[in-house]
């Protein structure tokens, strides 16, 4: 029995296999990709520029570089291999904590920088998951100023809200970023949210959009995803809470809106009108066991320090509390409308996973 | 051998399920039958016309399920038509879209909410579902926290409440809160401090505000004090003394006829975020209101128990 949502979103996905945390000296040989591509576009319209997208090798990455890669350049940083890249994909295998990444802004004029980098591994310890989520992203902050790129964007989480008991049903983005309060592995994310924010207003120059979607859905392997797709889907006896979730081609969508050139700013983003629970899990067919809250607090935190599950206790809170939120800025500004279902959304989980 | 006890087991099993089956649609039978005894035999014609934006999935964004809501209203109803057998007065002030009501707030038990919203279903054309706010903490607890979701009971914030009155709904509000519904017996009917939240939503959602007084409530549970103290050492919202509780049969409230007055629709324009000052000058105004409505409702009424 494990039950709960990650506390992060598609960032997550492959980053749950252990050996991505090998820290693999690259031996991609980016700098003679990089001259390439500066001799393609150099000075060219912003909206023309590749687009550097950190993370790339997750599957909301891959996704997002299939989408992006017909129009525009695009340049890829991951620690692990791009195995069925597309041929005009530039790969650099590198740790975004490395110098080399410096070399990789430098040696090409990008027109966005997109951060899909977040890693998201229950297992990992904090010092990993700190060093590498914020110091990471706070030297690719360091470069996107440096190397002037004009555009940012930053895929946080709708679980920087965290789900609380006095939540508002649907909260704005002005709404305090308390997910950390239970659950300290969501601080990192939250972290890197804020040190968006303040890349923000410290470099006008730049478009910066932080991108907060809500529990995305797909065949990525992010929390979410995973806990629709056992077997029996355990919920929390007596709580069935509102919830709502997104494609993930829905988000690539929002991300593509993301780069056109003028916006900026911090957005919700959210997918078809939100459903209980146990809609939803209706919606995919299968059963769910109501558990008592109590016994399933105990059963999880067992199975968790037995390492049977990925699920971390404290997650329990999304199958008790609501953490929804208002989309409509998104709606309005980005002229964001999510094209996929709430059937087809929920069905996600099981296309295409293997 | 094993085949045969497999069957065994399985005719048995078969047969359970069967009998438990059609003593569940007996049950359903007889519980829809009590419903439409309390709603009357329209009421599904009377749930289609209560204006409430339901998604595809038949559910609205703060999780209010119909079907549900159908149960709530008809233990409501049961309350309003037969126990307390409520008169209602002044329907025809209420206007169509988003409206604030504001009630006095009395009784030791929140019965005045349930049978507003039962009159409100029952007795308006057209029905229209209550939209009330809870305490935060209701949240936690299981199976509470739902019923209170799927019945249109939100959690009290003020993003909420102005949600709600966005997509026109109709917002119940309690300004005395618990210092109201706690009044004790030598204080009945006369409203205690209005708070400020109503107003600065009704202003910055131009929503009308409807007076509502509520006449009954104060004779239910006969209250001789509140010990603050010690409901705060127990950590409780008030500790009423109700002697009646120690008489068999008294725990229930005493069936006294409640009267609810609807009056006329109070319109305020202005910057919701003045000063409290200004704000309260125009609560003072609306707590007066539903005051000597208050006041003509107990002058009026022929006996508290008919």
């Amino acid at each position: 029995m494990s039950s709960g949502e990650a506390g992060d979103d598609a960032q997550t996905d492959a980053l749950l296999d252990s050996d991505d945390f090998d820290d693999a000296p690259s031996d991609a040989p980016f700098g003679l990709a990089a001259t390439v591509i500066t001799g393609e576009a150099t000075e060219g319209h912003p909206a023309e520029l590749p687009i550097l997208v950190t993370g790339i090798c997750g599957r909301l990455g891959k996704s997002v570089a299939r989408r992006l890669h017909r129009d525009r350049a695009v340049v890829g940083v991951d620690r692990r291999p791009f195995l069925d890249k597309p041929k005009d994909i530039v790969h650099h295998q590198l740790d975004l904590r490395r110098k080399k990444i410096r070399d990789v802004l430098k040696s090409t004029q990008f027109g966005a920088v997109v951060h899909l980098g977040v890693l998201h591994d229950p297992r990992a310890s904090a010092a990993e998951h700190h060093s590498w989520n914020v110091s990471g992203f706070a030297k690719l902050l360091e470069y996107v100023a440096l190397f002037s790129v004009k555009k940012l964007v930053v895929l946080s989480s709708a679980n920087v809200y965290g789900p609380q008991p006095d939540n508002a049903q649907f909260l704005a983005e002005e709404a305090p970023l308390l997910g950390g309060q239970n659950f300290s592995e969501i601080r990192d994310l939250i972290e890197v949210d804020m040190l968006a924010q303040s890349f923000f207003w410290k470099h006008p120059d730049t478009e910066t959009l932080i991108l907060r979607p809500v529990h995305i859905l797909g065949n990525v392997r992010n929390a979410p995803s995973n806990f629709l797709r056992l077997p029996t889907v355990p919920t929390a006896m007596g709580f069935d809470p509102m919830v709502q979730v997104i494609h993930q081609d829905d988000v690539v969508h929002a991300i593509q809106l993301a780069l056109r050139p003028g916006v900026r700013g911090i957005f919700n983003v959210a997918g078809p009108e939100p459903l209980p629970l146990s809609r939803i899990i209706k919606l995919l067919g299968r059963n769910h066991l109501p558990i008592p809250l109590s016994l399933g607090t105990m059963v999880l935190k067992r199975l968790w320090s037995l390492h049977l599950t990925t699920f971390p206790p404290p997650e329990l809170d999304h199958i008790r509390y609501v953490c929804m939120v208002d989309d409509r800025r998104a709606r309005d500004v980005l002229g964001f409308v999510p094209q996929h279902t709430i059937e087809q959304t929920v069905r996600s989980v099981e296309d295409g996973f293997w | 051998m094993r085949s045969l006890a497999a069957s065994l087991l399985g005719n048995v099993a078969s047969r359970v399920t069967a009998r438990a089956e059609g003593a569940w649609d007996d049950a359903k039978g007889s519980a829809t039958s009590w419903m439409t005894s309390m709603l009357g035999d329209d009421i599904d014609a009377r749930m289609k016309r209560v204006p409430v934006a339901l998604g595809d999935a038949g559910v609205d964004p703060f999780g209010l399920d119909p079907r549900w809501t159908k149960w709530a209203l008809a233990s409501a109803g049961f309350l309003h038509r037969h126990y307390f057998r409520t008169q209602v007065f002044g329907t025809e002030n209420l206007p169509p879209g988003r409206v604030v009501l504001v009630s006095n707030h009395s009784g030791q038990i929140p019965v005045d909410g349930a049978l507003i919203g039962a009159a409100m279903f029952m007795d308006v054309e057209p029905p229209r579902f209550i939209r009330a706010m809870v305490e935060k903490w209701t949240q936690t607890l299981p199976f509470v926290s739902l019923l209170f979701s799927r019945v249109g009971q939100v959690v009290g914030v003020p993003e909420n409440a102005r949600r709600l009155l966005e997509n026109d709904e109709a917002l119940l509000v309690f300004p005395e809160g618990v210092r109201g519904i706690a009044k004790t017996y030598q204080h009945r009917y006369q409203l205690t401090d209005f708070g400020l939240g109503f107003m600065r939503l009704a202003m910055a959602t131009k929503s009308p505000i409807i007076p509502v007084a509520v006449i009954g409530g104060e004779e239910q549970y006969v209250s001789v004090a509140n010990l603050t103290g010690l409901a705060k050492l127990l950590g409780l919202p008030a500790f009423p003394i109700m002697p009646q509780l120690l008489i068999p049969g008294g725990q229930l409230p005493l069936p006294t006829r409640y009267r609810i007055y609807f009056g006329e629709p109070l319109y305020f324009d202005g910057d919701p975020d003045d000063d409290d000052a200004v704000i309260e000058e125009k609560v003072w105004l609306v707590k007066a209101t539903v005051q000597s409505m208050v006041n003509r409702g107990v002058k009026e009424r022929p006996h508290v128990f008919w």
